[in-house]
């Protein structure tokens, strides 16, 4: 008798349940098949996923980048913090060098502060990063601490390039080397290669300190060891590397004689909408709140919905040869 | 085995009955959302993303081509350089961008209005925007010093209904009126405009010189008129509550944030989706162009619901 009651019971609650999911479904059909479209759309997504700017087949290993930045005791507030906020985050390794050691943290590198030293700061950064940090990374940012990097850009412009190359990229100036020479406050990068052949040169000799010009002393010691410089230009011949901020290189400019910022430039020079890629890697003399403008700007600032004019094809295989072709080099690579 | 199946039934029955008893009390709870919405808040919020997933992809295609904008843009000869710069930048993502000037100049071409009184001038732009606007439903007002992202306007009234009247922007206040600040650009409806052309014939309601006593700046005067023919003043959001429509630059906005959110100053500051700042100097609107339009980190990509494209001829976009 019981176990037919408990029986009857439980038929009772079945019941129960289908007769309040039926009519739950019939109220919420209209959501349910939200739900479905919902899903459906988001599988047709992952799908899509795949045909957008996603990096991860374009960089088969993903390389590890190591940023520092030369800054000083009375920039760490008003300039390094900000940096701190905001780009540090994403590179792999962020160093903080200065000539004292605190807290914030910086490293110590027993070089005075001042315009005169600043060759001497950048090797005594290197050597350290050397002695320390060389199986951590793969490349090697040298930057200001008044430079805005998109680090998600800069490793999309090296990723056309192997780290155990010798490889020294930046926004390439003409004057003095005739291999040219990086720009230093528009940050540059050396590979793992590079960056042994640069300790390699001070431990033998074949470098010294030739100036106080840093960017400029770096370039002849990259001849030196036979380090080539790499270009940074994107598949229009835009730049992506900038020694100034934005409005210096974008403002259309009336025709006529370029301005003395201008003269430096290895590349055919172009200004206007032109002067910059799409995918910028850094702007320089970006002080305090213009670190967050470009940050938000970049990372948050968009148009809803917009589809982009410029947008890298990712079967297209960045094939040197007709990029350079491209960007209207005068001679050909010999590969 | 008929017993059990009367059991079932009886089961069956219950809960569906006890099914329907809850989701009727729960339509009669004060927190539930009506379809048609109450016209008298005071802000009118963008769509989250949960809102458009909720549409069928044809509807939310429809809405995507429906939703157009005529830009009513009211230059001066004397502001000659603004003038041009919108005309080279964020006026190009407007379906209609047209000008209209105090007086005609030989430099650029604009529909000249012959009318150096501001209100008078604003009326009569509007009048001529109401009378060419095609099949055009939304209508944004601004000045050359604004600086606008169409698209994001676009997609902050995207769900709303362009024969309802709306009329929107970075609302304030002043004593007891609320109206719209002009240099934020306005927002309105093509019902809100069929109202205000109608309410220009009224002298009483809506004169066309204003007052001798003291005159109003335009924006008020444009609430007061649009008051009297039932539309409010109501403040453009995003899905967050965070304001659209800004009175300041960006360089300010951010500055303002460093100091009240020294933490955390982006999330403090501004809306991703923001749709208008005002008074940057030419050659930050020029920048602006490739902040918005172009510079981007390489990788993120949003999958939006909507899909707006490049204008034609344009290149720094």
């Amino acid at each position: 008798m019981r176990v037919r009651e408990t029986k009857s019971n439980l038929i009772f609650a079945t019941g129960l349940m289908v007769g309040f999911l039926s009519i739950r479904f019939m109220l919420d059909a209209k959501a349910f098949t939200a739900q479905v479209t919902y899903l459906m759309r988001a599988v047709k997504n992952e799908e899509r996923k795949d045909s957008g700017e996603s990096n991860s087949s374009l960089v088969a290993h993903r390389s590890r980048i190591l940023c520092w930045i030369m800054t000083g005791p009375k920039n760490l507030e008003s300039r390094a913090r900000h940096i701190r906020n905001t780009w540090a985050k994403r590179c792999d390794k962020m160093l903080y060098m200065s000539s004292e050691k605190t807290g914030f943290p910086t490293v110590g590198l027993n070089v005075s502060e001042g315009r005169d030293n600043l060759y001497w700061k950048t090797i005594r950064a290197f050597q350290y990063i050397y002695q320390n940090y060389l199986d951590e990374a793969e490349w090697f940012l040298k930057a200001d601490d008044d430079t805005f990097m998109v680090v998600e850009n800069l490793r999309y412009t090296l990723s056309r390039y192997d780290p155990e190359e010798p490889v020294y990229m930046g926004r390439r100036f003409t004057p003095f080397i005739s291999q040219g020479y990086m720009s230093g406050g528009a940050g540059y990068v050396l590979s793992k290669e590079a960056l042994r052949r640069f300790i390699k040169g001070f431990d033998t000799g074949e470098c010294t300190h030739i100036s106080s010009i840093e960017d400029m002393a770096m370039g002849k010691c990259m001849e030196t060891m036979k380090v080539e410089p790499a270009d940074s230009r994107d598949m229009k011949g835009r730049q992506t590397f900038h020694p100034y901020s934005p409005d210096y290189y974008l403002v259309r400019q009336p025709p006529g004689p370029l301005p003395w910022y201008m003269l430096y430039e290895y590349y055919t020079p172009f200004l206007g909408p032109n002067c910059c890629s799409d995918f910028s890697v850094s702007f320089h003399y970006i002080y305090g709140d213009q670190l967050y403008v470009l940050e938000y700007l970049t990372y948050h600032l968009r148009a809803y919905g917009y589809k982009y004019r410029f947008s890298p094809h990712k079967s297209i295989e960045l094939n040197t040869t007709s990029v350079r072709a491209a960007r209207g080099d005068a001679k050909l690579p010999r590969t | 085995m008929l017993s059990e199946g009367g059991s079932f039934m009886k089961g069956m029955v219950m809960g569906g009955l006890f099914c329907l008893v809850l989701s009727l009390l729960s339509s009669f709870s004060p927190g539930t959302e009506s379809r048609t919405e109450e016209h008298h808040h005071h802000h009118v919020k963008a769509p989250s993303k949960e809102d458009l997933t909720s549409l069928s992809e044809s509807q939310v295609q429809e809405l995507n081509n429906q939703v157009q904008v005529y830009c009513v843009i009211m230059v001066q000869p004397k502001n000659l350089i603004y003038w041009a710069t919108t005309a080279d930048t964020w006026s190009k993502h407007c379906d209609k961008p047209v000008f209209y000037t105090s007086e005609a100049s030989k430099a650029l071409e604009a529909v000249d209005l012959n009318e150096k009184d501001d209100w008078a001038r604003l009326r009569k732009a509007l009048k001529h925007a109401y009378e060419n606007a095609g099949d055009l439903q939304w209508f944004f007002v601004a000045q050359p010093t604004t600086f606008a992202i169409i698209e994001n306007l676009k997609y902050l009234v995207l769900t709303k209904n362009p024969s309802e009247p709306f009329y929107l922007g970075n609302a304030m206040k002043s004593g007891e009126l609320e109206y719209v600040a002009y240099d934020s650009g306005i927002v309105l409806s093509y019902e809100a405009l069929k109202r205000l052309v109608e309410v220009f014939k009224d002298e009483d309601k809506c004169p066309e010189r204003g007052r001798a006593l003291w005159k109003l700046s335009e924006d008020k005067q444009l609430a007061v008129c649009l008051k009297y023919t039932g539309v409010f003043a109501e403040n453009g959001e995003d899905a967050h509550g965070k304001g659209l429509f800004n009175s300041k630059t960006v360089d300010t906005l951010i500055k303002d944030s460093m100091g009240d959110n020294p933490a955390d100053v982006l999330d403090g500051c501004c809306s991703d989706m923001a749709v208008t700042f005002s008074g940057m100097s030419p050659n930050q609107m020029q920048v602006m162009m490739f902040g918005v339009y172009r510079l981007r980190p390489y990788g993120h990509d949003f999958h939006d619901s909507l899909a707006f494209y490049p204008p034609e001829g344009s290149d720094n976009d």
